[in-house]
């Protein structure tokens, strides 16, 4: 059965950084409701091209909900209403014939717009730049019982890792507050004996760059745990904490 | 001495302060929530109280400059927060819809944070900044719960600790890290019996006051 619907969309057009910014409302029509939320973009902007108008930039690459390249607001929600979905996974049958659907970007001083739904993410990078990383060589790979891991802590580092760091953590946060990522990134390697030996120095670098990017302050309210695709939870942001909190005031790291 | 400004001032040292000097002021609360349901066994049991406490000198002293010193680190590091928070999103939502994770309470911190204040410093001058004169600290309580604003006043407050409480506390053990997958339900139940007793145990005592005396 092939169903069809037609939507509203009101969606943020933006020429480029300077610009101010403002919504537009365009017709989104004879949409499947098999199509991906991305693919529905790329239907209205094939018309729109058609039209001679500028198409809407979007971010996506893989579109099988592992590179974290997409992600928008859909009517206040990160992603979109469903829970545990990047964008790209989110299909149209999640909506009804004649939805009007608010499409924003992530919205943070940390992720200045670039143009329409694109924002600059860099902020990441640096968070990772500063210490996401373990400082040896790895060679090739070792003998698999040279460093016993036991399976629930290997379990908890996967989870952690499952982090494609697409920001919808960062945009839900009514705070804009980056913890959830940061502890994520923390904790895959907090949890693992190769992360250990720089366990302080990473806590405390990768904070302070976070703290430095213009991040809001995490209070709890749990919306990034609730809004992540890969469903991160925030007993990372706990984890973080005892990190930063020993490293800051036990460790000899300064 | 730089690592501990350092660490005292980044955004998880500043959530550290606010979870310690907010756990004070539940221990606190709990103190004083235990001395003023004696005004429930009567006149003689409050009054003795009162003067126990009194009799203390140096050391209530002390507790006082504690709590006033914990005050103003909570307050100014929470407006510090909540201005740093507003200035991370410069551009609000067109449309905010919660995934599913705030709350009143938790929404509404900074707002209940400065209500407790304007309460806090209103109580002070209503019963301890005041002229007592020949009064015992039960009759002048009595006296002021007599009247149904006071009353109706209070009560609101306490709904406005309760709902302070209730995300804080939780929240203090996220912050220092202490929260754990395993302890959370019991840390979750137990802050909202704490914001459960702050509103009904406070709460109530004025209407009692009311009625009884």
């Amino acid at each position: 059965m092939n169903k069809t619907i037609n939507l509203t969309l009101k969606i943020w057009r933006q020429k480029d950084r300077s610009d101010k910014g403002r919504f537009e409302t365009t017709p989104a029509r004879d949409i499947s409701t098999d199509m991906s939320f991305l693919e529905m973009l790329d239907v209205v902007n094939e018309r729109l091209t058609l039209e001679g108008r500028e198409p809407i930039a979007f971010e996506h690459d893989c579109r099988e909900g592992i590179c974290g390249s997409c992600g928008t607001m859909v009517n206040g929600r990160a992603h979109g209403p469903l829970k545990g979905t990047s964008l790209c996974q989110l299909h149209m049958r999640h909506f009804k014939d004649g939805d009007t659907l608010t499409i924003e970007p992530w919205r943070a001083r940390a992720f200045p717009v670039i143009k329409d739904l694109v924002v600059d993410r860099s902020a990441y990078d640096r968070i990772i730049q500063a210490g996401g990383y373990v400082s040896v060589n790895t060679g090739s790979a070792p003998e698999a019982n040279t460093l016993p891991v036991p399976p629930e802590l290997a379990e908890k580092a996967m989870d952690a890792a499952a982090c494609i760091g697409c920001g919808a953590c960062v945009a839900a946060c009514p705070n804009a507050s980056a913890m959830l990522f940061v502890s994520a990134k923390i904790s895959q390697l907090a949890l693992l004996p190769q992360g250990r030996p720089e366990a302080d120095r990473r806590a405390l670098a990768m904070v302070r760059a976070m703290d430095a990017c213009g991040f809001g302050n995490c209070s709890n309210h749990r919306e990034c745990e609730n809004a992540c695709p890969k469903e991160i939870s925030i007993a990372n942001i706990a984890r973080l904490n005892r990190e930063f909190l020993h490293a800051g005031f036990i460790s000899h790291e300064t | 001495m730089n690592w501990l400004t350092a660490a005292l001032g980044s955004s998880v040292g500043k959530k550290l302060m606010m979870a310690l000097t907010g756990l004070a002021f539940i221990g606190f609360l709990a103190a004083h929530l235990a001395g003023n349901l004696l005004m429930i066994a009567g006149r003689e049991a409050f009054n003795g109280y009162a003067e126990r406490l009194q009799s203390l000198g140096p050391i209530l002293q002390l507790f006082r400059a504690g709590l006033i010193g914990f005050a103003l680190v909570h307050i100014l590091t929470g407006l510090y927060l909540f201005l740093q928070n507003r200035k991370a999103r410069p551009v609000r939502y067109e449309k905010d819809t919660s995934a599913g994770g705030r709350t009143i309470s938790s929404r509404t911190m900074p707002y209940t944070g400065l209500l407790i204040l304007a309460f806090v410093v209103f109580h002070l001058f209503h019963f301890t900044w005041t002229d007592k004169g020949a009064r015992t600290i039960f009759d002048l309580v009595a006296a002021a719960f007599n009247q149904p604003w006071a009353v109706l006043l209070y009560a609101a407050a306490m709904i406005v600790v309760a709902l302070h409480v209730r995300h804080g506390f939780w929240s203090a053990f996220q912050s220092v890290g202490a929260s754990h997958p395993k302890t959370m339900p019991a840390v979750m139940a137990l802050s909202w019996t704490a914001g459960g007793l702050v509103a009904f145990g406070f709460g109530l005592l004025p209407f009692f006051m009311l009625i009884r005396y």
